[in-house]
């Protein structure tokens, strides 16, 4: 509360609230609740539903005033109980529900609907309204995962008001007027936003539903519990709702630090892939016949004399781990703590796709450093694909807020339209674009006029990390005092990364374990709930490693590619199965909750762990997930604490070779919806990623004389690609864009991967007619 | 289907350069895509939305509010025919009977030959003169079914083409603001003083 809180009075208790504070949120808090339907206290107040009239008195007399849109002044006495109020409610309830079909027993809000429940509660019981109601058709698709029945639809515009104002994706939009204003979309753009399930969850009838979750439950079956989304780094909270042992939906939950309520539609919807049919249910062996199921037992001891055999052969240098970013805290440390008893120093959670681990020892930021900073400098991928509702937050600070942004972009992002400044640089020239844009008057008065932070990731997987990394570093000495947000995107990539998992040289990383794999240097590769071959950006570098590594010890929830050959492969709990805590991109602890069993005997990674230890007679001090927690808890990584882990910064110098035959940069970063295994086994999600093709300047095409669509040639040193071209005008003609690890629909393509070679700074090339 | 022609870009820009915000030019870009088609196609509000850097979904929102704007074919002569109660107790049904059959059609329709479309519209603010109707907005007070008959067969034979253009038509003659000439547009966001009139009354102290 601050120094100039204003007292009202709301049914005779006298309450204090914040000045400008609206009076349905200041009676709220003092346990009054008025009814409501288009407020949502995240978003802008319209007073469109009036269901929340109530009598306010500033001195004029009592009057009937919505109190959605009436601040809060002192001496003010609101009254939601006088039979006026109750009389203007019932009126309004009355007016919503003469065109409401009451079709609840249908309807999936049923049960959890704010328009029947305060029909319930502040309704007139029975209604005058006897003539014929509102038609539309119903339900209609306004996008492949939401759809509309316009006979629902109280008009509250709380989805097209959000859709506006907090995504910045109007793409619905009230249209008619009168009796026929309907919410809309344009007849042939559907509502393909980001953030559509949003709508769905706020939406205070049953007129949007995510087809997800449609007819499969009713809020009664249901059971909750409170998680953090896994699907990103951002941490969002949710609530996991199942029923008889099947996750049935994520719902956001409002957290004030992290995701204030909202969600993203991968994270919301790839619950799906928890129950997918490629999960693994059993241990595997691979066989003359391919895989056989066995026991854990049978599948342990082979583990356990693998790992045997090559430590006391070839030593700990012999045997390699990737990945461990996708699992808890827990799964995180109980891995880190084995690789140390047994000496194992090639250890990385990240598959040649983050930044180096070095990130972390930068002075750290959290979310709400960034939305309050007044200049935020992004150095990071488009924020919007990679890590959606850290976009949101930074979109509220620029649009609501006095916030600035700096981008340093190759292609422009989805918050470029909201940039102070957007600069473009090449693959490799970050670091002097950087430079020359700081000694600009302008920009210089922008970073000492108040905190500065800096948003950093892989920005191009086309381009080495070093050379990223050393961008960075050149920004974070020229700008005194910022702080840095990490933009790595795996879920729990900072926890694993400080639960000593990541590896303490460049000599240990994946590029180079892959390195050593193909030259035939690694006896057992352990791959924990990773998949080289589809995350690792040098394709033909991953295939020799898998093919060139001895043994191939995959623990994973789902099959994937690198999985299909592996020697063991252990099954793993994916989120949602398993209890513990993940760290998010802020190094905020947040909690993780089982809600469902695992399929068949699927264990979590860091109960693996355990058993291998004992197995190879080290003890890990605990055998119990609330052990490890405990141990986590003792370095300050309790729930609810801001755990970091100090990290040695190192300088590297990195030279980019010129130019030479291939002059075209490659830009390849990720989007949404890719080929990864939680969107592809999420058939709601699947269909969403646009496939492979490669984007040009437009002008390249006339060039050319194709089409858009049209297959094109691309070729690097490493080699060629030939993919369906469009024409994008954020490019320049020096520029090509391709989206990293979508799935190849139609044979023939080729995959962008095959382009990028781990051992050189920047990917360039060059355009061919494909002949 | 159309975009905006060549010539109605030129136009569109000029008129979107007079606001501080392109969006503001929603509604004189529609009148302008109306006045090209005889109604606002699908295309041309897709090309609006490129023009000033919103959604086609909004400029359909914001179209579709106004019952003037028509989002489907009409005629060259859109007759709106008065329904209301001076209109209604003075004949509006006869008169609408007369046009009916003089068209061809019923109320709502258009006739094939794409020349005319027939409404029965709300109150036209002439009670004083009902029964009333509008082509393309422009009035007949006092009208009977007879001259309804007539008016129908002088607009098919173009007797009236001096007097009513074709439904959109904005202006016969454009007025053109030289850019020297124009106020300019101010971006609201650097407006820090109060308009000006509120200063002068609070000043002069009348209210």
């Amino acid at each position: 509360m601050s120094e100039q809180s204003v007292e009202i009075t709301v049914n005779g208790k006298t309450i204090s609230a914040e000045p400008g504070e609206m009076v349905i949120a200041a009676a709220e808090r003092a346990g009054e609740f008025i009814p409501r339907f288009c407020y949502h206290p995240r978003m802008s107040s319209v007073g469109m539903c009036r269901q929340c009239l109530v009598e306010i008195d500033t001195g004029r007399g009592p009057m009937l005033q919505p109190s959605c849109m009436v601040p809060v002044s002192p001496g003010m006495t609101v009254d939601t109980e006088s039979d006026t109020t109750k009389q203007a409610q019932e009126g309004i309830l009355e007016l919503l529900l003469a065109n409401h079909p009451l079709d609840c027993p249908v309807c999936d809000k049923g049960g959890e609907c704010p328009l029947q429940d305060q029909a319930f509660s502040h309704g007139p019981g029975e209604s005058r309204y006897i003539e014929e109601k509102r038609h539309y058709e119903k339900p209609i698709d306004i996008s492949s995962l939401i759809m509309l029945d316009r006979e629902r639809c109280v008009l509250c515009d709380r989805c097209t008001r959000f859709a506006d104002e907090v995504a910045g994706d109007p793409l619905i939009h009230f249209v008619e007027r009168g009796n026929a204003t309907q919410v809309m979309t344009y007849p042939d753009e559907p509502f393909s936003s980001h953030f559509s399930g949003n709508t769905a969850q706020i939406c205070p009838v049953g007129a949007l539903t995510a087809k997800p979750y449609r007819f499969k439950a009713r809020p009664w079956d249901i059971e909750q519990a409170n998680s953090t989304c896994t699907s990103c780094s951002v941490g969002c909270e949710i609530s996991v709702h199942s029923s008889r042992d099947r996750v049935l939906r994520y719902q956001g939950i409002d957290n004030d630090d992290v995701n204030w309520g909202w969600l993203c539609d991968r994270g919301r919807f790839n619950f799906e892939s928890i129950h997918a049919e490629g999960r693994v249910t059993e241990p595997l062996i691979k066989t003359a016949d391919g895989h056989q199921a066995t026991s854990w037992n049978a599948a342990m001891s082979i583990t356990t004399e693998l790992l045997n055999e090559s430590l006391a052969s070839a030593g700990a240098p012999s045997v390699g781990l990737i990945g461990g970013a996708r699992g808890t805290n827990e799964d995180a440390w109980a891995w880190a703590r084995l690789c140390t008893a047994l000496g194992i120093e090639r250890h990385d959670p990240q598959i040649g796709d983050g930044l180096p681990a070095a990130l972390l020892g930068m002075p750290r930021a959290t979310i709400r450093d960034v939305a309050s900073a007044a200049t935020v400098v992004l150095l990071a991928p488009d924020l919007k694909e990679e890590l959606p509702v850290l976009y949101l937050r930074l979109r509220d600070a620029v649009v609501n807020g006095s916030t600035r942004i700096i981008e340093f972009t190759a292609t422009g992002s989805g918050l470029t339209r909201h940039a102070w400044r957007s600069i473009r640089h090449g693959a490799g020239d970050a670091g002097s674009v950087i430079s020359a844009t700081l000694e600009d008057a302008d920009v210089q008065a922008q970073l000492s006029s108040g905190p500065v932070v800096v948003v950093a990731g892989r920005g191009n997987l086309a381009t080495s990390a070093d050379v990223e990394f050393a961008a960075l570093q050149k920004l974070m000495t020229a700008v005194d005092g910022a702080t840095v947000l990490p933009a790595l995107r795996r879920g729990n990539v900072v926890g694993a990364l400080q639960a000593g998992l990541g590896p303490t040289s460049e000599a240990f990383d994946t590029t180079s374990t892959l390195t050593a794999a193909a030259n035939g240097q690694i006896e057992v590769l352990v791959l924990l709930g990773s998949d080289p071959l589809a995350d690792f950006p040098d394709r033909d570098l991953a295939t020799a490693a898998l093919n060139g590594a001895g043994r191939v010890v995959s623990i994973t929830g789902h099959m994937n590619a690198s999985t299909a050959d592996a020697d063991v492969v252990l099954p793993a709990a994916v989120m949602s199965e398993k209890t513990g805590s993940t760290t998010n991109l802020e190094g905020r602890v947040l909690p993780v909750a089982k809600k469902v069993n695992t399929p068949g005997v699927a264990r979590p990674d860091w109960m693996i762990a355990v058993e291998l230890a004992d197995r190879l007679g080290h003890d890990l001090g605990a055998s119990s997930v609330e052990g490890i927690s405990e141990q986590l808890m003792s370095v300050g990584a309790g729930v609810g604490s801001v755990w970091r882990v100090p990290f040695q910064a190192s300088a590297q110098e990195v030279s980019v070779a010129p130019k030479g035959g291939y002059d075209i940069d490659l830009i390849v970063s990720r989007v949404m919806y890719d080929g990864g295994v939680a969107t592809a086994s999420s058939p709601s999600l699947a269909g969403l990623a646009n496939g492979r093709a490669v984007a040009v300047n437009p002008a390249v095409l006339e060039q050319f004389g194709i089409d858009s669509g049209e297959m094109i040639r691309i070729v690097s040193e490493r080699g060629s690609a030939e993919l369906p071209v469009c024409p994008d005008d954020r490019l320049d003609r020096n520029t090509v864009w391709a989206a990293f690890a979508q799935p190849g629909r139609e044979s023939g393509f080729g995959d962008v991967r095959s382009l990028i070679s781990s051992s050189a700074p920047v990917s360039r090339v060059r355009i061919e007619r494909v002949p | 289907m159309a975009r905006l022609t060549d010539e109605n870009v030129t136009l569109a820009k000029e008129i979107i350069d007079r606001y501080p915000r392109a969006k503001s030019a929603l509604i004189p870009l529609l009148h302008i895509a109306q006045e090209q088609d005889g109604w606002v196609t699908d295309e041309a509000m897709r090309h609006i939305a490129e023009l000033i850097g919103v959604t086609p979904a909004e400029v359909l929102g914001t179209g579709t509010f106004y019952e003037m704007f028509k989002f489907e074919p009409v005629g060259r002569y859109l007759i709106n025919v008065c329904g209301t109660m001076s209109c209604a107790l003075l004949g509006a049904d006869d008169l609408m009977h007369a046009a009916e059959e003089e068209l061809g059609i019923h109320e709502g329709g258009t006739t094939d030959d794409g020349m005319f479309t027939l409404h029965r519209a709300e109150c036209q603010a002439a009670c004083t003169e009902a029964p009333c109707l509008q082509v393309n907005y422009r009035y007949r007070f006092r009208t009977t079914p007879v001259e309804v008959r007539q008016l129908i067969s002088d607009l098919r034979n173009g007797r009236l083409e001096d007097e009513i253009p074709p439904h959109g038509t904005l202006a016969r003659v454009r007025q053109h603001i030289p850019a020297d000439r124009g106020v300019g547009a101010v971006d609201p966001s650097r407006v820090t003083s109060p308009p000006e009139w509120i200063t002068a009354s609070a000043e002069g102290g009348a209210s």
